[in-house]
């Protein structure tokens, strides 16, 4: 890539004689090349699993069993999920962490070099063995991704290859959290203070606590359910005494916080997005800060509200609703402070801003959804039917996945040294949101008339719906292909040179770097005032 | 809270109940209780309403809330109007939990879309007017205590006004007390077993419709699928109860996770294996009531339905007669078989070739260690199942002391 020969041309680089072809990104421990190495894992990853929702929605266009057995669909859905979560958002964020923290910091790497290397290293084998699960007896993992005991230990070895594969990548995501809180906390520009840090400097903080506090926790469970399944245990085997409600506890512990996990980046890209392209400062910083840390603190009680229908006494019930509906209060802020810093601005919109305005307005819906979801008589109506997927599907797909591509359009210029290709980058977006909300949308209809989700066959009433979810998310996978053609025409070299500071109202310490920045962003610390 | 509800014209549910006839065909039934389900005037139903609500009705909150809910309702007439059709909303509810669940979600819902016309209505105005292309010079404020105050005060009172009705709403979905009649729901991979305990009927209840009209992938398989009545929805068995009385469901699961869903009655609970939940219902009007097993249970999760029929009483003193009959043919039956048959009913998929380190039958080797524990250990593990063995291999329905003589007979032929 460009920076590199950028490096290259700087002959006081002292550690610039890294390997080269292959082996430069097998050794490498710079922080940019991580990232990069993070990026294209998970937009391949997106696209595997972008194939498994082709086979979902293909077999839902039309009633009836066209083209998988039962037991594929479910591990169709059940990989999608997987894939998605842990092979698509969350990587996908880390590359950002790797791209942007040490630049926006003022440091010039990572502070463990060496560990952010293995930390990447691990999920190529834990993605082979997810993929390679299909193809052993029994096929893959099929309990849906959270693989609730005791269905997860009816499965055939398949099972097996997915528990290890989470075991791995929660490693991989353990240590980068360490890598990136260290970082944080120890390498920040003279000057720097906390609350000087840029926003999404601070969402990665909270968030990598948040991974380091719950992907033990997954690990915990999965491995009941590995000894379950192998070694005789009773943890969720009803016949030994084991509790199968006791698993879901677990999984949720760790499942709600991941839910914050895959969001809390989101926020801090959107919150360097919008000031810039409004070039206006970001409306109520301190407040944004608080936000996202009582958002953090919620997200460990409220795990329950994804089991109202486990069946649990009415106390429980009220509690775990109250404090759902609490996480309306910061969310709200969040919210109303990016709308603040619109406010009076002086807007333009190219793609970056496109996707954080959109972004805004179709995550906002998902919280909405999510608030209904949170009063407890209406989610025991809801769970488990297609509302429940068309507002996790608002939240990580118009939330996180709009702000990557936010992010990506904002610092592709600067990884890169070259402009995007800003009508290509404006289709993707617009072919994008009208698709996303094409499929998503009419799947609230489908799901309070009452279609379950996770089925391979529907009732006819929910036939009309269905055929444009099918129609939608075609287009939607489709129109994806225009973001790999941007950021390759941009990688290659084929938009205009990007100056230093190609945003006008950009102020992070990255925008003082050139475009592409050098191998080693901060040689010598800036220092901020 | 307030009826509102009753804010539509009274022939907007007609009108979108016309355009959508070919559901309603469906569902022809159903559309009986469509047609009512805009007047729930049941005495009953007011009863308990003001039994719940009276004492907050006097509070400063619930007035607030309440002009807040009719302001709201007044603003989104449209939203009734889509509720009248179940294609886009939650089906006609047809018990008092039903009824405020769906109001519930109307409030919110009304009240969410408030909020958002008046959040991105400011958004759209930003995007509009504070372009640079218009010539709007950003101005640089980016603190204002007071502004971020109001804007964390003010949801959380709305959302205040959230909770206070939908907590009232679980209280009353779990008072199971003082039940007319009990059913016992058992998830089973992949159909439901039904146990009236009160009157010793049990049965099972599967999928009607043929696996041909669910497979066929012909043109012409897909006309058959688009007039066939129920699709998925039909049940060989379906639970027959009384309209008007007081049906307490107790649920489990002989295998994994289910969950016993009827959207119309407002009804879905888990039924855990080796736990028992409860929930209940009551039927206001006759009818067919479908739903479907709510929670992934293996691969035939989306072909497990339920069908609730609500009938008169005296249609289900009828029904429950007949039931009587046939339950206790189907127990002579089983109390017919030896442990022999049971055996080779059962036992022999494991114990005839030894799968799973199942000790086979005969083989005095294998079972000579197991006969030295006791037969007090032997009974216990197969009556509850012990490392591969399910409990009572499988043969939940069998009474215990068969399976009692059935371990005694595999037990005396490895002697």
């Amino acid at each position: 890539m460009a920076y590199a020969d950028a490096a290259h041309d700087h002959g006081h680089d002292a550690h610039a004689h890294h390997p080269s072809g292959i082996m430069r990104w097998v050794q490498t421990t710079n922080h940019k090349d991580i990232g990069t190495l993070y990026l294209i894992f998970s937009l391949t990853m997106f696209f595997v699993g972008g194939m498994l929702a082709f086979g979902i929605r293909a077999e839902l266009f039309q009633p009836g069993l066209q083209f998988w057995r039962p037991e594929f669909f479910n591990e169709l859905t059940t990989m999608h999920g997987l894939i998605m979560v842990f092979g698509a958002i969350m990587p996908a964020f880390v590359g950002f962490a790797n791209w942007q923290i040490p630049m926006m910091i003022g440091a010039p790497d990572m502070a463990f070099a060496r560990m952010n290397n293995w930390s990447f290293w691990l999920l190529p084998p834990a993605a082979t063995l997810l993929v390679v699960s299909f193809f052993v007896p029994g096929g893959a993992p099929a309990a849906g991704w959270t693989i609730y005991a005791p269905l997860s230990t009816q499965m055939g070895p398949g099972m097996d290859l997915g528990i290890f594969a989470l075991h791995i990548m929660g490693a991989s995501s353990i240590m980068g959290s360490i890598n990136i809180v260290t970082t944080i906390l120890n390498m920040r520009a003279p000057g720097m203070t906390l609350m000087k840090m840029p926003l999404f400097v601070w969402t990665w903080l909270i968030t990598a606590y948040l991974l380091i506090a719950v992907m033990p926790v997954l690990a915990g469970a999965i491995t009941m359910v590995l000894t379950d399944r192998h070694f005789g245990t009773n943890f969720f085997n009803a016949a030994g005494g084991g509790d199968p409600v006791m698993f879901q506890h677990i999984f949720w512990f760790f499942g709600h916080p991941e839910v914050y996990i895959m969001i809390l980046p989101a926020f801090g890209i959107v919150s360097q997005v919008i000031p810039a392209f409004a070039r206006k400062p970001l409306f109520g910083y301190a407040s944004m800060v608080y936000a996202t840390s009582s958002i953090a603190i919620l997200s460990f009680i409220v795990w329950a509200h994804h089991m109202f229908t486990t069946g649990m006494p009415a106390a429980g019930q009220l509690f775990f609703m109250f404090a759902t509906m609490l996480i309306a209060v910061p969310t709200g802020v969040k919210v109303f402070n990016w709308i603040a810093t619109m406010w009076k601005g002086s807007m333009t919109f190219e793609t970056p801003m496109l996707f954080a305005v959109g972004f805004i307005f179709v995550f906002s819906m998902g919280g909405f959804t999510g608030l209904i979801l949170a009063i407890t008589p209406v989610d025991i109506q809801l769970q488990d039917t297609y509302y429940v997927v068309a507002h996790f599907h608002y939240v990580l797909v118009a939330g996180s996945l709009f702000a990557i591509f936010a992010g990506t359009y904002f610092w592709l210029p600067k990884w890169t040294g070259h402009m995007y290709d800003e009508t290509l980058g404006k289709w993707h977006f617009w072919l994008s949101m009208i698709f996303f909300n094409l499929t998503f949308f009419p799947m609230h209809f489908l799901g309070l008339a009452g279609m379950p989700r996770r089925i391979p066959d529907y009732a006819m009433q929910f036939a009309d719906f269905n055929m444009i979810a099918s129609i939608g998310a075609f287009g939607f996978g489709l129109s994806q292909l225009l973001f790999v053609l941007g950021v390759v025409k941009c990688a290659r070299g084929a938009g205009a040179k990007a100056p230093d500071k190609p945003w006008e109202g950009a102020d992070t310490l990255e925008w003082t770097l050139s475009s592409p920045p050098p191998y080693h962003s901060f040689e010598t610390p800036p220092v901020v005032k | 809270m307030p009826d509102y509800r009753n804010l539509t014209p009274p022939n907007s549910g007609r009108l979108l109940a016309a355009e959508s006839s070919h559901w309603i065909r469906m569902h022809d039934r159903l559309a009986a209780a469509v047609a009512h389900a805009r007047n729930p005037g049941a005495a009953s139903d007011r009863l308990y309403r003001n039994e719940f609500n009276a004492p907050l009705e006097s509070s400063m909150i619930s007035k607030w809330i309440e002009r807040f809910a009719v302001a709201a309702a007044v603003a989104g007439t449209v939203v009734p109007a889509f509720a009248a059709d179940s294609k886009y909303n939650l089906p006609p509810p047809q018990t008092i939990i039903a009824q405020e669940i769906y109001d519930l979600h109307t409030l919110i819902f009304v009240i969410c879309c408030v909020i958002f016309v008046v959040v991105f209505g400011a958004m759209t105005y930003s995007i509009i007017m504070h372009r640079k292309s218009v010539g709007h010079k950003a101005e640089q404020f980016h603190e204002n205590t007071t502004v971020e105050i109001i804007w964390t005060i003010v949801p959380f009172l709305i959302l205040i006004g959230m909770a206070i009705p939908a907590a009232k709403t679980i209280i009353a979905m779990k008072d199971t007390s003082n039940p007319d009649l009990t059913i016992k729901v058992t998830g089973y991979q992949w159909k439901w077993g039904y146990d009236y305990l009160q009157e010793g009927v049990s049965f099972y209840s599967s999928l009607a419709t043929p696996r041909e009209m669910i497979t066929d992938n012909s043109p012409a398989g897909y006309e058959k699928r688009k007039g066939y009545a129920n699709y998925l929805l039909e049940v060989d068995n379906p639970v027959v109860v009384p309209v008007g009385k007081k049906v307490r469901v107790i649920l489990t699961a002989n295998d994994v996770i289910h969950a016993w869903w009827v959207p119309a009655l407002g009804i879905k609970q888990d039924a855990i294996p080796g736990f028992v939940r409860d929930t209940w219902f009551k039927a206001d009007k006759a009818g067919v009531y479908r739903g479907q097993c709510a929670e992934l249970c293996g691969k035939e999760h989306g072909f497990m339905p339920i069908v609730v029929e609500a009938v008169e009483p005296e249609k289900y003193a009828v029904w429950l007669n007949e039931q009587k009959k046939k339950t206790a043919a189907n127990a002579a039956a089983s109390g017919s078989m030896d442990p022999k048959a049971v055996y080779e009913k059962y036992c022999v998929a494991c114990h005839g070739a030894g799968v799973a380190g199942a000790p086979k039958l005969g083989d005095k080797a294998a079972w000579e260690p197991r006969i030295k524990q006791g037969p007090e250990t032997l009974y216990k593990h197969a009556l509850e199942g012990f490392k591969a063995m399910p409990p009572k291999g499988g043969a939940t329905d069998l009474p215990d002391a068969l399976i009692k003589a059935t371990v005694d007979y595999l037990a005396a032929a490895a002697k």
